[in-house]
């Protein structure tokens, strides 16, 4: 029977399977700081041990700082959460990337860097961007404290079988159109729940047209259509990233694993649940005015009325958010003013994401009364970045050049909103004091939040000359 | 974990859709390294009164319009909301939360996947209902504050005192690890000679998945 790269890796992880539930097979594990010390003392209490420490591989992210961390972490609860994953780490025989690590940086930008994310896997991570490791062609979802330690004890999960959908992208991206403006346009069309018990395959030319950084960015926001995965089946693009990774396969198993990898994609007869098409042929740069991901209009757009929803629960919803936003309906999208830009997180943290907001900032400056900070995914995207000078446009250009991290994509560390502050930003959730108490977020691309940072307003980066 | 059976408990109705995770429990609340103690900052921005961003939560004034400070409700163990909940982050923190508050059961018409499941694993029970029920529901505790519901899992029903009777479904594996209050690890670990002979057959079939350094 035909088969989609969902049903195929789902089938080939089933340990055994009882009433409708699996215990899945799980081949890699992902840990961080905040989700698992919990995990641990339970396996602690219960004198269990980490079935696969090998497959496991734990790096703190959410609570470091970003400035200068030669001194350590100041606030003395999130050194402990990160010492205590670094203890764990070491009692159970787990591999961990320490703060000072070069690699260290957000788990969904260092895995795939280190070639610890491979097709066709299984990977989890006790946190809902898991989702990112999608883009090559694995089925990969987040999961809660009492998952990540099931999966310590067991390398197993108990799962029911997701239903598949197939996000068709349809027709060709208008030049300066990103990944991050399709699949936020897929999120307004399909809703922040649209995705809710499905596992999402992303198709079409545009798609595969993406770079691996561009699939990730795709993959990342799965989550915030409600679905519990997304992915997209591998080809060379996945192939040529992976190779020579320190953790992917060499040599004679390099060859073996390309062959079955090959296998993985959709069979051209196979059926999904369901199908839902998305054009982005005619699709403008997307800010979110909203306090979740679906909400959001082109650039060219307007604040909508909320009177203008015939559905009440989507009117209601709108209306608080623009309490919320403090947005008046009707406003052009292109007046709303910010003064705070945040460019990073695992959605736009990778090179590629710096690359093409340095290109817009080059030779210009901040707008008067903006403050803007550049935090690269992982130590080592901050390395490439300075071996090719980006870091000197963004200094130059009056940006701030951080270390590593989570940073503001969610503040755990001292990067916060300040309240009524309203900031545009590369992460992947406007939900209401997500950045900070009070704080007002609009979901961008890297394009669209560094031609905010120079125009102190959004603006189509389009427009500024050079960019 | 605490098995669950029946409950027949005093209803607060939170009429949002799409409370995510953050809002339940936010970022400063997640340093923590237990699992206990989280009610009293459950939906902190919204309870508190100029709710301090360090995540104080002595000596701060709660905001009176915000449902959970009505004392009508006070007490409360079934909370009623509407669609999506608990969408966003994968935190546990967020039904531990709720449990330390009080909560067991959590009636909407959906809910986010991650959150649904952590629910399971704390033996609090998500029961979705369809919208229509969800606004019956959310119209009779308007009309009635102080309303009761009865939640039976054996019988997956939602009572209202009219003893008019909603009827739920629920995956059965699951309905029978919540009845028993069942360790699923101790369970899985129990299939253990399957994990071996899987992982035999995996070593096999694609050695390169055993990491190369
Ligand atoms: S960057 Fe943001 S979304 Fe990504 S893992 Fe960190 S906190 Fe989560």
């Amino acid at each position: 029977m035909a088969r989609t790269i969902i049903d195929k890796i789902w089938d080939d992880h089933v340990v055994t399977e009882e009433k409708g539930t699996a215990l899945l097979y799980i081949d890699r594990h992902l840990v961080h700081e905040v989700t698992s010390p919990q995990a641990f003392e339970g396996l602690r209490m219960a004198g269990r041990k980490v079935r696969r420490p090998e497959l496991t591989f734990a790096v703190p992210d959410h609570n470091v700082p970003t400035t200068d961390r030669s001194r350590g972490i100041s606030d003395p609860v999130s050194a402990l959460q990160v010492d205590t994953l670094a203890q764990n780490a070491r009692e159970f025989g787990v591999t961990h990337f320490s703060m000072n690590d070069q690699r260290q940086g957000i788990v969904h930008v260092i895995a795939p860097e280190q070639g610890i994310t491979l097709p066709g896997q299984t990977i989890v991570c006790g946190d809902s961007h898991t989702a990112t490791h999608g883009a090559f062609g694995s089925l990969a979802f987040g999961i809660g404290t009492s998952e990540v330690e099931h999966v310590l004890a067991t390398q197993t999960l108990p799962q029911s079988r997701p239903r598949t959908m197939e996000v068709q992208i349809k027709g060709r991206p208008p030049q300066g159109i990103t990944p991050k403006d399709f699949i936020l346009a897929v999120i307004g069309q399909i809703g922040a729940a649209g995705g809710t018990g499905y596992v999402i395959e992303f198709t079409g030319e545009a798609v595969r047209a993406l770079s691996m950084e561009g699939r990730m960015t795709l993959c990342n926001m799965a989550i915030e259509a409600g679905a519990r995965a997304g992915l997209v089946a591998p080809d060379s693009t996945t192939f040529d990233y992976i190779k020579g990774r320190p953790y992917a396969p060499k040599g004679d198993l390099w060859e073996k694993a390309v062959a079955f990898w090959k296998t993985l994609p959709s069979d051209p007869q196979a059926t999904y649940d369901r199908t839902v098409t998305v054009d982005i042929s005619s699709l403008a740069p997307q800010v979110t005015w909203g306090t979740n991901p679906g909400q959001v209009a082109g650039i060219d757009g307007r604040v909508p009325d909320p009177e203008s929803f015939s559905d009440p629960v989507v009117r209601d919803s709108a209306k608080k958010a623009l309490a919320y936003m403090g947005l008046v309906p009707g406003t052009p999208i292109a007046e709303i003013p910010v003064t705070r830009i945040f460019i990073g997180s695992c959605t736009n943290g990778r090179i590629e994401d710096l690359r093409a907001a340095a290109k817009v900032v080059k030779g210009r400056k901040v707008a008067r009364g903006v403050s803007a900070m550049v935090v690269p995914g992982s130590g080592l995207v901050r390395a490439q970045a300075e071996k090719e000078g980006l870091h000197t446009v963004f200094i130059e250009a009056g940006l701030e050049w951080r270390e590593p991290g989570c940073s503001m994509c969610l503040g755990m560390n001292p990067d916060q909103l300040a309240p009524f502050e309203r900031c545009a930003s590369t992460s992947n959730r406007n939900f209401e004091g997500r950045q900070g108490k009070n704080g007002r977020t609009h979901l961008v691309s890297p394009e669209m939040a560094a031609a905010a940072a120079v125009t102190g307003h959004f603006t189509d980066h389009r427009t500024l000359s050079g960019s | 974990m605490d098995a669950f059976v029946t409950l027949d408990a005093l209803v607060a109705p939170l009429d949002r859709a799409n409370v995510d995770t953050d809002a339940i429990i936010p970022k400063q609340f997640l340093k923590t390294i237990r699992r206990t103690g989280l009610g009293v900052a459950l939906f902190y921005d919204w309870r508190y009164k100029d709710a301090p961003s360090d995540g104080r939560t002595e000596g701060l004034k709660t905001d009176p319009s915000f449902i959970l400070n009505d004392p009508r409700y006070a007490g409360a163990k079934i909370l009623l909301a509407r669609e999506n909940f608990g969408c966003g982050s994968s935190r546990e923190h967020a039904p531990w939360a709720l449990l330390d508050y009080g909560f067991r059961a959590i009636i909407a018409p959906s809910f986010a996947d991650i959150f649904y499941n952590n629910c399971f694993k704390n033996g609090i029970l998500p029961v979705s209902l369809l919208p229509d029920q969800v606004e019956r529901l959310f119209s009779e505790v308007a009309r009635t504050p102080g309303t009761r519901l009865l939640i039976d899992l054996s019988s997956q029903t939602v009572v209202l005192p009219s003893k008019e009777t909603f009827a739920f479904t629920i995956d059965p594996v699951r309905k029978s690890h919540l009845l028993e209050g069942l360790d699923e690890i101790g369970l899985a670990e129990k299939k253990a000679e399957l994990i071996d002979a899987y992982e035999k057959k995996r070593r096999e079939r694609a050695p390169w998945l055993t990491p190369a350094v």
